[in-house]
């Protein structure tokens, strides 16, 4: 019988079986790993490469696929001074190997029958976990679940799954709520404000709103949610990146 | 460095919710259960007591550290001085709900803080300001963020992230990072 506690501290062996780009930062990698048994939307991994001479990094990363999909897949975002995520975007291809932990988290997550709608708030990539939850709530509600993701990005350009999350919008699978933000310096992540907050909140009674983002995004996420309303207990937040 | 870390220069924000913003007037700190004596300080009373600037290392389970990170505040070993623990734990509790639980004997001896100022100026609320737990030996979510006060009590009760997949203990010399997280 396997014994969950250990399964949670081991590395398992992971090749990439499968490699696409998102956006011109960003690509997603199908994995496929020894001993995996499945995950819950939300989750994150933890990612160890290894090089040549034995030089090890480790980072994390949310789960981009439904655990219903029996796939795994992770959507990395380059960072410019990165030292793992420029190799996961420009450098893996299919047959690379790497080690995964996990997977991690038991919080800022959503399962099928959890109760209210899905409310997700993202801010650049951010929008992974909680794609992974509105793909888990398409795969395995159909329409039983009213899911909203208000997502703001940078530019159009930089908004990940854009064509997937259309055409479920269009499909009236979700409501799909994207802004952008024009500011040149590029000093804020995203600008959502009350009335799209408020257009995310319509008619609902919010049991759990999930935020994720650069801790400035969820910050200033959180700050709406809770004038709009919303019970701090309610928002869910995870947070990616430095202080502001 | 802990096996399985590396070192950054900024300071990563990681919470499970909204920031809490407690006014001083209304801020306070205790010391309560399975103890002797109860103890309760406002923020003037904190703010009296003697302080310590602390450096150290800190270590987070999402794989970042941070060396050399400089506090200043009071030592726990200063607020249970006089205090007969009944107990063998403690529970940190936390303005917006958090909680996180430790051994007394990882709290005493000069291991751990309850700090209000981080490099000099005051512990910004992101960083869990007015005041935040500090225990730089074990990974950082034990440094309780807007920390109320310390519950001594008898049997190990799990916190927040140990009761969401992570490890009871959290010692990143021996990468104690998660528990049963499958459910």
């Amino acid at each position: 019988m396997s014994d969950p506690v250990a399964a949670a501290h081991d590395w398992r062996p992971a090749r990439v079986v499968e490699r696409r780009d998102e956006t011109p930062r960003a690509a997603t990698l199908r994995l496929a790993v020894d001993g995996w048994r499945g995950h819950v939307a939300g989750q994150r991994v933890d990612v160890r490469l290894t090089a040549d001479d034995g030089y090890q990094a480790t980072r994390q990363y949310s789960i981009a696929s439904a655990p219903s999909s029996g796939a795994l897949e992770l959507t990395v975002e380059r960072l410019d001074d990165g030292e793992v995520s420029p190799y996961l975007v420009d450098v893996a291809e299919v047959g690379d190997a790497m080690d995964i932990r996990g997977p991690i988290g038991g919080w800022f997550t959503w399962r099928p029958g959890d109760p209210g709608p899905l409310l997700l708030v993202g801010g650049g990539s951010g929008i992974v976990p909680l794609m992974a939850m509105a793909r888990e709530a398409v795969l395995s509600g159909g329409d039983a679940v009213d899911v909203r993701l208000l997502v703001s990005t940078r530019t159009p350009a930089d908004l990940l799954y854009a064509s997937e999350l259309e055409a479920l919008h269009d499909a009236r699978r979700i409501t799909l709520l994207h802004t952008v933000t024009r500011d040149p310096t590029g000093a804020r992540s995203g600008r959502i404000d009350a009335q799209l907050v408020g257009e995310l909140l319509r008619g609902v009674a919010p049991e759990a709103v999930f935020a994720c983002g650069s801790t400035g995004f969820v910050e200033a996420a959180s700050d709406l949610l809770l004038a709009a309303g919303v019970p701090a207990g309610v928002i869910r937040t995870e947070r990616f990146g430095p202080s502001a | 460095m802990p096996p399985g870390q590396h070192l950054v220069n900024d300071f990563p924000v990681l919470t499970f919710g909204p920031t809490p913003r407690s006014p001083l007037d209304q801020w306070s700190f205790s010391i309560d259960g399975a103890v002797s004596e109860g103890r309760r300080w406002t923020w003037q009373e904190f703010r009296s007591l003697p302080r310590e600037h602390i450096r150290r290392d800190i270590h987070c389970v999402t794989t970042w550290s941070k060396l050399d990170t400089q506090w200043s505040g009071v030592s726990v070993d200063t607020l249970l001085d006089g205090i007969e623990p009944g107990g063998a734990f403690v529970t940190a509790w936390c303005d917006g709900g958090y909680t996180t639980n430790l051994p007394l004997a990882d709290v005493t001896g000069g291991k751990a803080w309850v700090v209000d100022e981080y490099e000099g100026a005051s512990l910004a609320p992101e960083h869990g300001g007015p005041a935040r737990l500090l225990v730089p030996h074990l990974y950082f979510w034990k440094s309780a963020k807007w920390v109320r006060g310390l519950t001594v009590t008898v049997v190990d009760e799990p916190g927040f992230w140990e009761q969401n997949g992570y490890h009871d203990r959290g010692d990143p010399w021996k990468e104690e990072r998660y528990g049963a997280t499958f459910r």
